[in-house]
């Protein structure tokens, strides 16, 4: 019996199943709950690898239901989807322990970790997607999934936050909505094709196909935090720091630059995209949100406020290799759709575990940190060399291909968006490592729970808290250092580019 | 042999009667007639499923004299959603008025209504479906005074005394019909109304009757009172099915009796008021202070959106279009009365633990019931009509339709409808989030729960996903 049409939908469900389980959990069955949560990371760990070595070797899977006449959902794994699935089952497994860790004794875990598994299928769903009304089914849920875990915490700072978020998310998503119902109505249902599927149609619908492309891209771009959609990012920042992590690593903003790529090399194809004019559009609008979002994050003295607009500008990097003709920048945009999302995700952690341990909020607390708190700050570290993008960390790689194919391109003037973008890196990462390795510790912490009853890892934090960015950091460096070697990101983005143009 | 047409409305009557004679044992019959009644409905069902055409002649006298009732795709698919809604309403009800005097009214009146609506649905000919709106009227009026209090009286005396002129109205359409055309059955006159003064008024008047009944904006007025003022159950039904049945044949008359007579300017006004009804009724849930006028008035702006169909029926010839777009209207229509059914038990809820539904004063009540909130947010879903819920789907085929029609107008309509049920439906769910104690238990009173709950699943999840069956019921699987 051939399993493979039911492997995609087995990956959505091994997190959608035990999130339902878990809300109708007591909220003392901590034991269950755990169990649930790590079978379920564990076994989607499994389907994924056992997915990776099947697309590797041109296996398809494929499913279809049929909703209407012309209205089919689909789901199927091409080497574009895998990369990103894989990216959320391996950082949805860290950051579930995480959260385990960092919401013990806190209320509502029951409520917390099913929106955490809904948000995580939901994003696997995207993924996953095999066309675009699949696409948008799962964009939309993705926007319920992680309402709930903003306002999570019921302060009024989090009611205005989710407040925000939802206004943002849903005029994208209605807008996302009406430019596929427009483009479909034009040319019948828009399936993912590796090239592109618009090249074909006639002449005359040359021009709705671009406005169709504009109102995909603010519908796209509101998730992918785009300037100037970007303005609820900084403030869902009141959510607690697993869920930080997981909507600026892996969730909401990668759904929205990941369907940037879909709609650029899949939906229009890269070469018509580049003939009727659109990549330029797109590389001005992410070489603008690169700068902004440095520029920005230059003067905010919370931590977590300035890793937001640290994620601003480095998400548009994945628009940036997009939006570049040539598939050295496409393998450099698609590689930092995994870099960002471990490194930004180490610094999240970090930034969660100083603020847990020592009630350290601001950059400007951050004084000696780095001798309280050695391996955290260690991991910090990794994260934040790699955004800068010095060798050997992840960073470094993407830059290296953006900077690279730009110049094939012929388009020079994004090195020197990316040359100037470092430096904002460094100018507003360095002085944190500064602080934090070289001045001296305050007397007291702000509100530092030593112990606590909690056991403590290496005399810092809980062990819980301490692992997973470990090794998140450790897969930074891994992912530059062995860039070249077989089934590394960097080598899966390549096949992604090859097939994409279709060598 | 047993007939399941006559089945589906004679048992809620037989059970009515019965409840009249015992009411000390009201609960208990109440609940056989509901189970006997949905069997006997979802049996009918079976037969369409099947490929069936079932009808019956009530006595033996044929047509044209005798009273008939059919049903097909159409009648099956409302019939199922209706008998569904009433097994739940049913249930949550033994919960929700107990054993109290209430109960006692409760009972044989709602089961007159669920006989009037199976008739509605199923009956064959103008003047037994006159008696059945008659019928359907007189029991939601009283349904709808229940609760005893002030508010509620008047708002039902105006709900009755409303039903009575558009009853009136539809009385003197049937009366002009029979003159016209010498027959009552609507088989019989669909195919005698030839395109001339006599079809456009006699149309007119049915259709124009069965708008008032179905609270097309701006005759909602008497809607948002009558429904919010209700016991909780009792707005479901009224919300979820009573306009619905107008609705549905406002839909019948203007596919069978009035094809090719129905212009597209008749469709346009109709699409037009859907289009006003859909931003009013939206703005003014918006703007409601309590949680149940809220949701009286979100039904105002979805019976819109039903009728926003209209114009693009109109411009559309028959053929696979025209079937899609006959399906994605049921599909809305079935999703609105699953979700508003368990939005309104939901909010009974709240309302019944909190004793008022002060939408500003919600915070530790939606927090301290799990199952109710949950309720709240999904059928929430499915009435912004967010995916997967059956009206997701609708709204695109109704989109995409408008847009190949170049009616791009209606784009915008629907958009800002979608937005601002967003704004409604969250501003209600924003309220669960408070710094309140985790409940023990996700439920908490399953009797009264698991319906609202249940039905909200169904809107949310079960009708975008299962939509399939759907076009093989009404046969417009292409």
């Amino acid at each position: 019996m051939n399993l493979d049409p039911y492997l995609p939908l087995a990956i959505l469900l091994s997190s959608a199943l035990p999130g339902t389980l878990i809300f109708f959990l007591r909220e003392e069955s901590h034991r269950l709950r755990t169990t649930l949560n790590m079978a379920g990371a564990l076994v989607k760990l499994a389907l994924v690898a056992w997915m990776i070595w099947g697309v590797f070797h041109e296996h398809v899977y494929a499913s279809r239901l049929q909703l209407l006449p012309g209205l089919d959902l689909v789901l199927r794994a091409d080497a574009l989807a895998v990369l990103f699935v894989a990216l959320s089952t391996v950082l949805w497994l860290v950051t579930t322990i995480y959260a385990i860790g960092y919401l013990e004794d806190s209320p509502h875990r029951s409520r917390f970790f099913g929106f955490f598994s809904l948000c995580v299928s939901a994003t696997v769903g995207i993924a996953l997607s095999g066309n675009l009304l699949t696409f948008v089914v799962f964009y939309e849920i993705l926007t319920l999934a992680t309402y709930p875990l903003v306002a999570h915490r019921g302060t009024p700072d989090a009611d205005d936050g989710a407040r925000v978020y939802l206004v943002y998310t849903m005029v994208g998503g209605a807008l996302l909505f009406v430019g596929a119902v427009w483009l479909q109505s034009l040319v019948g249902p828009v399936d993912f094709t590796q090239g592109g599927m618009l090249g074909s149609a006639p002449a005359g619908l040359h021009g709705q196909f671009v406005v169709i492309f504009f109102v995909l891209l603010a519908g796209l771009g509101v998730k992918a935090a785009l300037v100037p959609l970007h303005g609820w990012l900084p403030q869902a920042m009141v959510a607690p720091a697993p869920v930080s992590a997981l909507l600026h690593a892996v969730a909401v903003v990668k759904a929205g630059a990941f369907g940037i790529v879909r709609v650029v090399y899949d939906v229009y194809g890269v070469e018509f995209a580049h003939r009727l004019g659109l990549l330029t559009a797109l590389s001005v609008l992410a070489c603008v949100t690169i700068l902004y979002g440095s520029l920005m994050a230059l003067s905010q003295d919370g931590l977590k406020k300035r890793l937001a607009y640290s994620t601003v500008s480095q998400v548009s990097y994945i628009a940036l290799g997009a939006s570049v003709l040539g598939p050295i920048a496409t393998i450099g945009g698609l590689v930092h759709l995994v870099h960002q999302g471990i490194m930004k995700i180490t610094l999240f952690f970090c930034a969660g575990n100083y603020a847990e341990t020592l009630g350290v909020h601001k950059v400007s607390e951050m004084n000696g940190v780095g001798r309280r708190m050695p391996w955290t700050t260690l991991a910090f570290t990794v994260g934040a060399l790699g955004m800068i993008g010095i060798p050997p960390v992840a960073g470094f790689v993407t830059k290296w291909y953006l900077g690279v194919g730009a110049a094939a391109a012929g388009t020079g003037w994004v090195i020197l968006v990316l040359v100037a973008s470092s430096l904002l890196n460094a100018a507003y990462f360095l002085p944190i490592l500064y602080r934090a390795w070289f001045l001296p510790p305050p007397a007291r912490w702000p509100d530092e729970h030593v112990g606590g009853g909690r056991p403590m890892f290496m005399g810092e934090t809980s062990p819980a808290l301490l692992w997973p960015p470990l090794v998140t950091a450790l897969l930074s460096l891994l992912a530059g250092l062995l860039a070249a070697a077989p089934f590394s990101p960097l080598e899966w983005a390549t096949l992604i580019a090859n097939r994409e143009y279709g060598r | 042999m047993i007939d399941p047409l006559a089945l589906a409305v004679a048992l809620p009557l037989l059970g009515a009667l019965a409840i009249t004679m015992l009411p000390s044992a009201a609960r208990t019959l109440g609940l056989l007639a509901a189970l006997a009644t949905t069997a006997a409905a979802l049996w009918v069902t079976l037969l369409v499923w099947g490929g069936g055409a079932p009808r019956s002649e009530l006595g033996g006298w044929g047509t044209p004299l005798g009273i008939a009732l059919r049903a097909d795709g159409l009648a099956a698919a409302l019939l199922t959603m209706a008998n569904v809604v009433g097994l739940a309403v049913s249930v949550h009800a033994t919960g929700y008025f107990g054993a109290t005097a209430a109960s006692r009214h409760f009972w044989p009146l709602w089961l007159l209504l669920w006989t009037a609506l199976n008739g509605l649905f199923l009956a064959a000919d103008l003047f037994h479906l006159y008696v059945m709106l008659e019928l359907m009227g007189l029991s939601a009026a009283a349904l709808g005074a229940l609760s005893g209090t002030r508010e509620a009286a008047q708002a039902s005396l105006r709900y009755l005394l409303v039903g009575l002129l558009g009853s009136m109205t539809y009385l003197l359409g049937v009366a002009l019909v029979y003159t016209a055309y010498g027959s009552l059955d609507l088989a019989l006159v669909a195919g005698a109304m030839t395109p001339g003064p006599v079809a456009w008024a006699a149309g007119a008047l049915l259709i124009g009757a069965l708008l008032l009944k179905s609270a097309l904006f701006p005759m909602h007025f008497w809607l948002p009172p009558a429904h919010a003022n209700a016991p909780a159950p009792v707005s479901a039904v009224l919300s979820a099915l009573v306009v619905k049945a107008a609705v549905y044949l406002v839909l019948r008359f203007w596919l069978e009796l009035c094809d090719g007579i129905a212009t597209e300017a008749a469709g346009l006004l109709l699409g037009m008021l859907g289009a006003a009804a859909v931003l009013w009724g939206s703005w003014r849930a918006l703007r409601a202070e309590r949680l149940k006028l809220l949701a009286a008035y979100s039904t105002v702006a979805q019976i819109g959106y039903l009728f926003l169909f209209f114009p693009l029926l109109a411009a559309t010839p028959a053929g696979p279009e025209r079937d899609q777009l006959i399906t994605a209207l049921v599909l809305l229509a079935l999703t609105h009365g699953f979700a508003k059914a368990g939005f309104f038990l939901a909010a009974g809820l709240v309302q019944k633990s909190t004793g008022h539904d002060r939408i500003r004063e919600l915070g530790g009540a939606a927090q301290s019931l799990p199952a109710v909130t949950f309720a709240l947010g999904l059928a929430g879903v499915a009435l912004i009509g967010l995916p997967p819920s059956g009206t997701f789907f609708a709204k695109w085929v109704l989109l995409a339709r408008a847009i190949t029609l170049g009616q791009w107008w209606w784009v915008p309509v629907v958009m800002v409808g979608t937005l601002l049920a967003a704004g409604y439906v969250f501003r209600v769910l924003a309220r669960a989030f408070t710094r309140e104690p985790t409940p023990r238990c996700f439920v908490t009173d399953a009797r009264t729960e698991v319906p609202a709950l249940l039905l909200a699943i169904l809107a949310a999840l079960g009708m975008g996903l299962a939509a399939h069956p759907l076009t093989v019921l009404l046969g417009t699987g292409g």
